[in-house]
């Protein structure tokens, strides 16, 4: 397609950042009514900044984040707003949240933040609440409205009581496929939240949800999973048009559960296998999903990336732009009634597409 | 031959034949408790597999081989021997490995048959056990 041919164009563009002053990106809008209810917002997630010691910090990860701030602000026009997914620092430490933060500052547009599990384990989330503020809120954009969640709590009794330190409890949660890790939750109280909020809201106006992890149910093991993801559904569910948009996966996935869109971004940092190659596991990833085709590692910034979306009718279309992969778009299909990739859906898999 | 030579063979010789009386010692016999020893054998060089593939020491940046690779997923052992394009020529597993270390983990690799090398090879095969073979493929 055109579209992703010139897409990949000025990416590679991009590459000489400095002397380019605007991205030409072109997204594809569809036309309504009412031309002020399209608009387009920039997604970054997952840049795990891990500090080694003194000021010295892992390079790739940092390249990962810069460049997807870099390129943000060449974005032509200008994102409305941009949101951070989560999981900006790896261990939680201050180091970590201010060097994060300080390439954060660069982006030229306002900046919301969803709170990972890497931000939050070692100090509950203090130090990154006194830098970014609330855990979990809503605002309203041109009729559309937002809810971002902290999705990545778990049960009192392995956060409060199981481990000796602070930084062993980081540790333990910090490490994806750690068997003493302890599955992603909303909570009771939250959720009672939510549901306050969304009293105010009226059935027809579009809402997106921001979480960390999936308010869905994919792999225990790797926490893709949230444990109250049917209870949170349930309160989306009486509205006409919901979205959810969540990070920690590392991959591209999408779904459709009743009136509930799914989509996931990628992380800036490193990618993650779809649990398919896992093979002692059973895993749920949803049949919508044309997965991505396998990392490489020759690549350093193989499928990691960031996210243009636009949010046309109440709905997200999700313009991945991969660093060094075929950039994908993954937009709501308002015929078929759930998100699908504009290019690769109905393509049968190539081979280098089966081997994940 | 010298005579000590002679003697050894003869030792050799007469241990052979008292092993052959004895029952369950035969080269095409094992026992449960052999089975059972050789697993546990086994099961713990994986362990300290595990134990190495999550240890951010392995490498000199804190970064450990799980960040990228939880439950060795997308190391694929059952592909090995393949062309490796960074390296530009058909490797086996712990050279790729070592590659991991070097670039990603920015560390020092591994002799290839350390202990340590062993240990990665043998948690990350065991994690895809059951996968059919299929050396060369991408």
């Amino acid at each position: 397609m055109s579209n992703n041919f010139s897409r990949r164009g000025f990416i590679k563009a991009a590459g000489s950042v400095a002397a380019v002053s605007t991205l030409p990106v072109t997204l594809v809008e569809l036309a309504f009514a009412k031309a002020a209810d399209n608009f387009t917002f920039a997604y970054i997630s997952d840049a795990h900044i891990q500090h080694i010691r003194g000021t010295k910090f892992v390079n790739n990860w940092d390249r990962g984040l810069i460049r997807a701030v870099a390129e943000t602000n060449l974005m032509t026009p200008k994102p409305d707003f941009v949101m951070f997914g989560g999981d900006l620092a790896q261990l939680a430490t201050k180091p970590e949240l201010d060097h994060g933060a300080g390439m954060l500052a660069k982006l030229n547009a306002p900046v919301r933040m969803v709170m990972g599990e890497h931000d939050y384990y070692l100090d509950l989330g203090e130090y990154w609440s006194k830098l970014f503020g609330p855990q979990h809120y809503s605002f309203d954009h041109k009729g559309v409205h937002f809810v971002v969640l902290n999705s990545i709590l778990t049960h009192d009794d392995w956060t409060f009581n199981r481990w000796p330190t602070p930084e062993q409890r980081m540790l333990e949660m910090a490490g994806l496929d750690n068997p003493n890790g302890s599955p992603f939750m909303v909570g009771e109280k939250q959720r009672e939240w939510l549901k306050q909020d969304l009293a105010k809201v009226k059935m027809d106006t579009p809402v997106v949800v921001f979480s960390h992890s999936p308010i869905q149910k994919i792999y225990k093991g790797w926490n893709f999973w949230t444990d109250d993801a049917e209870e949170v559904q349930a309160l989306l569910k009486p509205f006409d048009k919901v979205n959810v948009i969540y990070g920690h996966v590392h991959q591209i996935q999408y779904n459709q559960i009743g009136n509930i869109a799914f989509n996931s971004v990628m992380a800036t940092a490193w990618p993650w296998p779809y649990p398919q190659s896992y093979a002692q596991a059973e895993q749920y990833l949803p049949k919508l999903t044309i997965p991505m085709n396998r990392a490489d590692p020759f690549f350093e910034r193989d499928a990691t990336g960031w996210q243009m979306i636009n949010v046309n009718n109440g709905r997200v279309d999700l313009a991945y732009n991969l660093y060094n992969n075929r950039s994908r778009t993954v937009a709501f299909d308002h015929k078929r009634g759930h998100p699908a990739d504009t290019q690769l859906q109905d393509v049968a898999l190539e081979p280098n597409r089966t081997h994940f | 031959m010298n005579t000590t030579i002679i003697r050894r063979c003869l030792a050799a010789a007469v241990g052979a034949a008292i092993a052959v009386g004895s029952a369950g010692a035969q080269a095409d016999e094992f026992t449960k408790q052999d089975l059972e020893r050789w697993e546990a054998q086994f099961m713990q060089v994986v362990q300290k597999g595990r134990e190495l593939w999550t240890d951010p020491k392995l490498g000199k940046n804190g970064v450990a081989c799980a960040q990228c690779h939880p439950n060795a997923a997308n190391s694929h052992p059952e592909t090995y021997p393949k062309f490796q394009k960074q390296i530009g020529k058909v490797i086996t597993l712990p050279e790729m490995i070592n590659w991991c270390i070097r670039n990603p983990l920015e560390g020092q690799p591994l002799p290839v048959d350390s202990p340590e090398m062993t240990a990665l090879v043998a948690y990350a095969t065991y994690e895809r056990r059951g996968v059919k073979l299929e050396p060369g493929k991408h």
